[in-house]
């Protein structure tokens, strides 16, 4: 079975922007190896000349008029946002 | 005895007729809530106060033009956003979030005078098949309240079951209508994938959520389908389809029907007691007329790691927005920007949801997109086929909804075998888009079991008319816990 | 040893639709924060993108026009990336199947014509705008959230800075002129990074390039590009190693400036986006947005030159924009001699533009009141002296310029006799400079023209007026 490692959980968990601790990497290392392997069964299935299925549906061409509609308000956007001003909302810089 | 147990059509006539009013209904549902939830704890929030409001401008209204569901109370998932009532997804991201508008499917119940009475409780993100990873509180199943009600759709389910409301809206990635519907003894439809609009449904893997109904009957399911079910704008992702009246085809005859039983359905890792009950529920609909014939789903037994492998991609993907910027968990005294993103996602995501959004973020990156995200599309192609050729030569497809009846809280599914078995059964349905309903067929030490029929694209009709016809000749649905008895 | 400069340009142009392209908001800009904004365009939970089919129309109009080959069939991805003006943290654009593939457009630079091929058009969704404030934190408008861009990619085909510049000012002109975008770098509708890398002369492989952000005119872009290559000739030279990085110009320094070193931590992660259908586009499609496409630069260019005898500098700057060119069309088809309407055009009208910072359309002049003013020359009606004081009125306040003259009296005096009586006038009150210009003295005669002129302020006909008075003072 692949070994899922503490460093991939650093490094994938970089990509998703969650933290964690050395001791939650061994935890989550642990049980995402066990998926890794479940993956790995996928490789013997033969997919030559298969197309990737990306959605369920046979739709096409969904498009909508461009006619302005549904605009939110302002004042019931800035409700759920921990901290805002002048309209903007307020976020710490990046460093 | 309650209100709440009652079919749509029971209570439509009751209300026709005077014997009580919408708003008498809706104070009998929270009755049954008040009196049961401190144990079933299937409701994360509960709307008296608008939903005797409506009640009683409902009961004002003209009584022309009211529909089979005119005045009657529903739960909704809270993975669907309400306007003005807390949508948590049951999870600490979201825990105070106040949605700005309804999905598609609340408004349209709304517009059917349907009464919401609260959210329901869930596995967190719709992640899990028990319900225990909801971050607020587990909810027991109204059979034995030892038992989990099953997942995610656990809430949903087990409001139905204990007589708490009459129907509900449950959401459906990989078999979390069903499965609790199966562990409750209710009846739960997922329906074709396009058939109702994702819009306002939080989003867990996009190209295979749904939102579908639980109820008590078959013929109450197919009238709350009636009402979300349809194209809409703000999902480009609805189908078009046209939406027949479900009702009508609840004939009671399936004479000629072709029934295909995959072998399997019935294989390993399925518990001997569910399966006696399914092969005794076949009898049932031979004798009603329908022919059984054994196939083979040959890439069925890949069904769970192209689904972990999709379903976590996407969810990687859809997750990314509960950042702590705009709305959600934001993380106290984070110095800057990144520490905003990294302590949020941390403290408000819990472990399976982060355990998913790793392997998702691990399956999309350049390394591995190819052989593993790329390469389960391509399984899921295959899966797909595998039902279209069954359907080639027959009308559905009948075998059990879950491997197992509901197991204890705090259980730990050892068998590996029943895990694949449990994925093969309902996540195969999500990979392809097929509709399936899942129906009581019997009880096994008082655990209620599932039978799970599934059918063609856009093709729930046949599939009410099937569990109709069974429902009809036998009588599991008449059976109500003993949780729910002695109150009013 | 010398270096031959290898650039590749990255395009972005804002779409000028009525709505986002994922969502039904106001697309306009300089609009308050924040009040321009969908459910969508907050990522709010539950929210799905839905296309905007001018959008479509628009991505598929601007690649026919830069020569590309339409998809058949194209679908939108996820770009995967946190930042606090991308709410979704990811950006739906378009990876493996983009709108347009496979294009090119000419340039002339320095008399001599170069195409340079465009590898791809995608569509994609433009961010929300984050202000830095100097107290520790940003703050997020998502106004501009949504708003529908192309992404136009060159093949590193351009080899200096001019080629660059040449490049850009084709590229604007013919995407304004397919009215999708109104191309405007001040106000961000168009933005352009540049990936730049040097190789020894004759060499086939490229060298390492960097990514130069933070060009904000068309001039930046050249000088930005002519300092990096300095930098990473310097760099060559004293045998050191140009890093993969993206650099920054500064415009009071003229220099670049590094922002961060590439590395493998950039992983967007694509996927295909399941909420939206692909899309798939018949000829049908195709030529009904090729029928809506304008005579584009090139073609009016080369018009202009054969079919109006223009030369080719005209024909050049008259092409520049749609607006100086349409306007001009229209002067010429009022019944304007076109060389005439083009020196005007380049000449009076440009230098008041300048002057006054202002567009044509900002102006009261309207292509009828310029050439009703041109045939009031030609016909002699008017001096093009007057024709200045006419040209002003309809610049200022519009009008006709044949209305403008008979108001304001400014008919030019061409009867003969009229003008006889007014020179005899002059005559009798000049005698002296009679006498100067029998004398020999010819400054005289000028000196008696600007009497002529000013006793009929400035209406008189010139060459008349010069006729009657050598005839007029030979009498004498």
């Amino acid at each position: 079975m692949t070994k899922f490692t503490a460093e991939d959980v650093q490094y994938f968990a970089n990509f998703a922007r969650i933290a964690f601790s050395d001791q939650e990497a061994e935890e989550f290392s642990e049980l995402i190896s066990g998926l890794v392997g479940f993956g790995d069964e996928l490789k013997e299935v033969d997919t030559d000349n298969v197309e990737p299925m990306t959605h369920p549906l046979q739709l096409f061409n969904v498009l909508r008029e461009d006619v302005p509609q549904d605009v939110l308000d302002r004042d019931e956007m800035l409700a759920s946002v921990k901290e805002h001003e002048d309209g903007m909302i307020k976020v710490p810089n990046i460093l | 005895m309650t209100l709440m147990k009652k079919t749509a059509a029971e209570l439509q006539a009751l209300l026709h007729n005077g014997e009580v009013s919408v708003k008498e209904v809706t104070e009998d549902s929270f009755k049954q809530i008040a009196a049961l939830d401190g144990q079933v704890k299937a409701f994360l929030a509960l709307t008296e106060e608008e939903a005797l409001a409506k009640a009683e401008s409902l009961d004002n209204a003209p009584k022309e033009g009211r529909g089979p569901l005119f005045g009657l109370p529903i739960g909704i998932k809270d993975n669907i956003v309400t306007k003005g009532t807390t949508t948590t997804s049951a999870s600490k991201m979201l825990e105070n979030f106040v949605p700005v508008y309804d999905a598609t499917a609340v408004e349209k119940v709304n517009e059917a005078g349907m009464v919401s009475v609260g959210k329901l409780n869930m596995d967190e993100f719709a992640m899990g098949s028990t319900t225990e990873r909801s971050a607020f509180q587990t909810t027991h199943n109204p059979w034995n309240l030892d038992c989990v009600p099953g997942g995610s759709s656990g809430g949903s389910a087990a409001a139905v079951a204990a007589g708490e409301v009459p129907f509900s809206l449950g959401t459906d990635t990989g078999g979390s209508v069903r499965q609790p519907a199966a562990f409750c003894g209710v009846v739960g439809m997922k329906p074709t994938y396009g058939r109702v609009s994702r819009n306002g449904l939080i989003a867990f893997a996009s190209s295979l959520d749904q939102i579908g109904p639980i109820t008590r009957t078959v013929e109450d399911n197919a009238l709350l389908l009636n009402a979300i079910s349809g194209v809409d704008h703000r999902d480009s992702s609805s189908s078009p389809q046209q939406v027949p009246d479900f009702k009508t085809a609840l004939t009671g005859d399936i004479k000629g029907l072709r029934i295909a039983v995959p072998k399997e359905y019935l294989g390993e890792g399925i518990a001997e007691d569910v399966k006696d009950k399914v092969r005794a529920s076949l009898k049932v609909l031979e004798s009603l007329g329908a022919s059984i014939g054994e196939v083979t789903l040959p890439h069925s037994k890949y069904a769970s790691p192209t689904y972990y492998a999709i379903a976590t991609a996407e969810a990687s993907s859809n997750l990314a927005r509960f950042d702590g910027i705009r709305y959600g968990y934001r993380a106290e005294g984070a110095k800057n920007l990144d520490e905003i993103y990294l302590r949020s996602r941390a403290e408000g995501f819990g472990t399976e949801v982060k355990k998913r959004i790793l392997y998702g973020t691990y399956a999309l990156s350049a390394d591995h997109h190819e052989e593993l995200y790329v390469k389960a599309m391509k399984v899921r192609t295959l899966i797909s086929q595998d039902f279209a050729s069954v359907f080639d030569n027959y009308d559905v497809i009948v075998g059990p909804t879950s491997a197992t009846t509901a197991y204890e809280i705090g259980g730990v599914v050892e068998n590996q075998l029943t895990l694949y078995a449990n994925d093969i059964l309902t996540v195969s349905v999500n990979l392809a888009g097929i509709p399936a309903i899942s129906i009581p067929c019997g009880f096994s030490k008082g655990l209620p079991v599932g039978l799970q029929i599934i059918g063609k694209h856009f093709d729930e009709a046949t599939l009410y008319r099937v569990a109709h016809a069974f429902e009809q000749a036998t009588d599991f649905h008449k059976r109500t816990p003993s949780i729910g008895e002695g109150t009013n | 040893m010398n270096f031959e400069t290898i650039v590749g340009l990255e395009v972005h142009v804002e779409l000028k639709t009525d709505t986002k392209i994922f969502s039904p908001s106001p697309s306009h800009y300089g609009a308050e924060p924040n009040m321009n904004i969908h459910v969508k365009d907050l990522a709010y939970p539950g929210t799905l993108p839905t296309l905007n089919k001018r959008a479509v129309d628009f991505g598929m109009k601007a690649s026919m026009a830069l020569n590309c080959e339409v998809a058949d069939v194209m679908n939108f991805d996820r770009k995967h990336y946190f930042y606090p003006d991308n709410p979704a943290a990811y950006q739906i654009s378009q990876d493996k199947r983009p709108v347009g593939q496979h294009g090119w457009i000419e340039i002339e630079v320095e008399g001599k014509k170069k195409k340079i091929r465009i590898e791809r058009v995608h569509l994609e969704e433009d961010a929300g705008k984050l202000t830095h404030s100097d107290n520790g934190y940003s703050l997020v408008d998502l106004n501009r959230q949504g708003t529908p861009l192309i992404e136009i990619v060159t093949e590193a085909d351009i080899r200096s800075p001019e080629e660059a510049y040449a490049f850009l000012e084709k590229l604007k002109a013919i995407i304004q002129y397919t009215g999708v975008s109104d191309v405007r770098m001040e106000e961000g509708s168009l933005r352009c990074d540049a990936n730049i890398s040097l190789r020894p002369l004759g060499q086939e492989e490229f060298g390492t390039k960097t990514e130069l952000k933070n060009l904000n005119s068309f001039n930046f872009v050249r000088r930005g590009i002519a300092n990096e290559v300095e930098r990473q000739e310097k760099i060559l030279l004293s045998g050191g190693k140009i890093q993969q990085e993206t650099r920054r110009y500064d415009e009071a320094t003229g220099q670049t400036v590094l922002m961060r070193v590439k590395g493998s931590a950039n992983d967007y992660r694509f996927i295909n986006d399941p909420d939206l259908p692909e899309i798939h586009i018949d000829q049908e499609w195709k030529d009904r947005v090729r029928a809506e496409i304008p005579e584009l630069p090139d073609a009016r260019k080369a018009r202009y030159v054969q079919e109006l005898d223009l030369p080719e500098y005209d024909a050049h700057v008259l092409t520049l924009t749609k607006e100086m060119s349409d306007f001009f069309d229209a002067t010429v088809a009022a019944g304007a001699d076109a060389k005439l309407a083009s020196n005007w055009l380049m000449g009076e009208v440009s230098a008041y533009l300048n002057a006054e910072q202002k567009e044509l359309h900002g102006t009261a002049l309207t292509p009828d009141g310029l050439s009703s003013m041109i045939k009031l020359v030609a016909d002699g009606t008017i001096s093009s002296k007057i024709a200045k004081k006419v040209f002003k009125e309809l610049i200022e306040t519009g009008g006709n310029a044949a209305d403008i003259v008979k108001e304001k009296g400014l008919v030019q005096i061409s009867d003969e006799g009229t003008l006889r009586a007014i020179v005899t006038e002059v005559l009798d009150a000049n005698e002296q400079s009679i006498e100067d210009f029998k004398n020999g003295k010819d400054r005289a005669v000028g000196f008696l023209v600007g009497q002529v002129m000013k006793a009929t302020k400035g209406q008189a006909n010139p060459p008349m007026v010069n006729k009657i008075l050598l005839e007029e003072i030979k009498k004498r």
